[in-house]
């Protein structure tokens, strides 16, 4: 529990949370990270600026804050197979379930979908799970 | 429109970094609950919910977007592996995205792949409504 940061992560997701009220309010659009990065690829042009664009407010956010402390160099030991597979099920399994953290957690909580619910309940699990075997009992050290 | 969702992600990021989430460490520690557990990131969902369930009631119904309901194998079955994937890296989407700024490896893999993952669930036999 020592690193236990509670002022900064509400604070953190107070802005997360306005972050979405915000495009729901100015774009009509759920901020459902997963759903708009796979829509840069999927979508007709036209459906494809406000995400781009979004996504790229993302990444600026990254070099500012870092530019204001220091980057994380990335995992010692964690390979990058690892990460690879990783990834490979985060993109497929979000499209598969229609959301990630952001349009099922954030998002779909704040409407009370219950679809959304059961998805956040799910990933929850299996995520506690993963973790507990990759780091437990494969020794992954992530 | 290109500006407010470019602000958007601003915000969104910034919020991310704040909190603690874009660090796939810490999201790992609180994922970790047999081990040395960090309890921050349900401050991060709990801050998150507690705004967009206060704001987003009229935002919903004036936007008229429709989102479906069905809770379905799919849902659960690729809300299961987004999980798998989660405690393996130690990312989600927004995270991962906004940890390229790292410049490290492991956030140009992860993103890699993940969007490539998701394309493989436009293969047939993954296709689905709703997704």
């Amino acid at each position: 529990m020592e690193n236990f940061t509670p002022v900064a992560s509400l604070a953190g997701g107070v802005l997360i949370g306005l972050a979405s009220v915000w495009l729901l309010a100015a774009n009509h659009r759920i901020a459902g990270v997963s759903t708009i990065l796979h829509g840069m690829f999927t979508q007709a042009a036209a459906d494809r600026g406000w995400r781009a664009a979004f996504v790229a407010g993302l990444v600026c956010a990254g070099f500012l804050w870092i530019s204001f402390s220091s980057p994380n160099p990335g995992r010692e030991g964690f390979g990058l197979g690892w990460a690879a597979l990783a990834g490979l099920l985060v993109g497929f399994g979000t499209r598969m379930g229609g959301g990630c953290t952001s349009g099922h957690g954030v998002c779909g909580l704040g409407r009370r979908s219950l679809r959304s619910l059961v998805a956040v309940c799910v990933f929850m699990a299996t995520g506690m799970i993963s973790v507990f075997l990759a780091r437990h009992v494969l020794g992954i050290p992530s | 429109m290109i500006y407010s969702a470019f602000g958007a992600g601003l915000l969104f990021g910034i919020g991310l970094w704040l909190s603690g989430m874009a660090n796939p460490r810490k999201v790992l520690d609180f994922l970790d609950v047999t081990g040395n557990w960090d309890p921050s990131l349900l401050l991060v969902m709990g801050g998150a919910v507690a705004v967009t369930l206060s704001f987003f009631g009229p935002l919903i119904r004036k936007s008229k977007l429709e989102f479906p309901t069905s809770i379905d194998v799919r849902l659960v079955a690729g809300a299961a592996i987004f999980g798998l994937g989660w405690g393996l890296g130690g990312y989600c989407p927004g995270p991962a995205l906004t940890a390229l700024a790292n410049l490290s490896a492991e956030a140009f893999v992860f993103v890699a792949a993940m969007a490539a993952g998701g394309l493989f669930a436009r293969i047939p036999p993954f296709k689905g409504p709703g997704a």
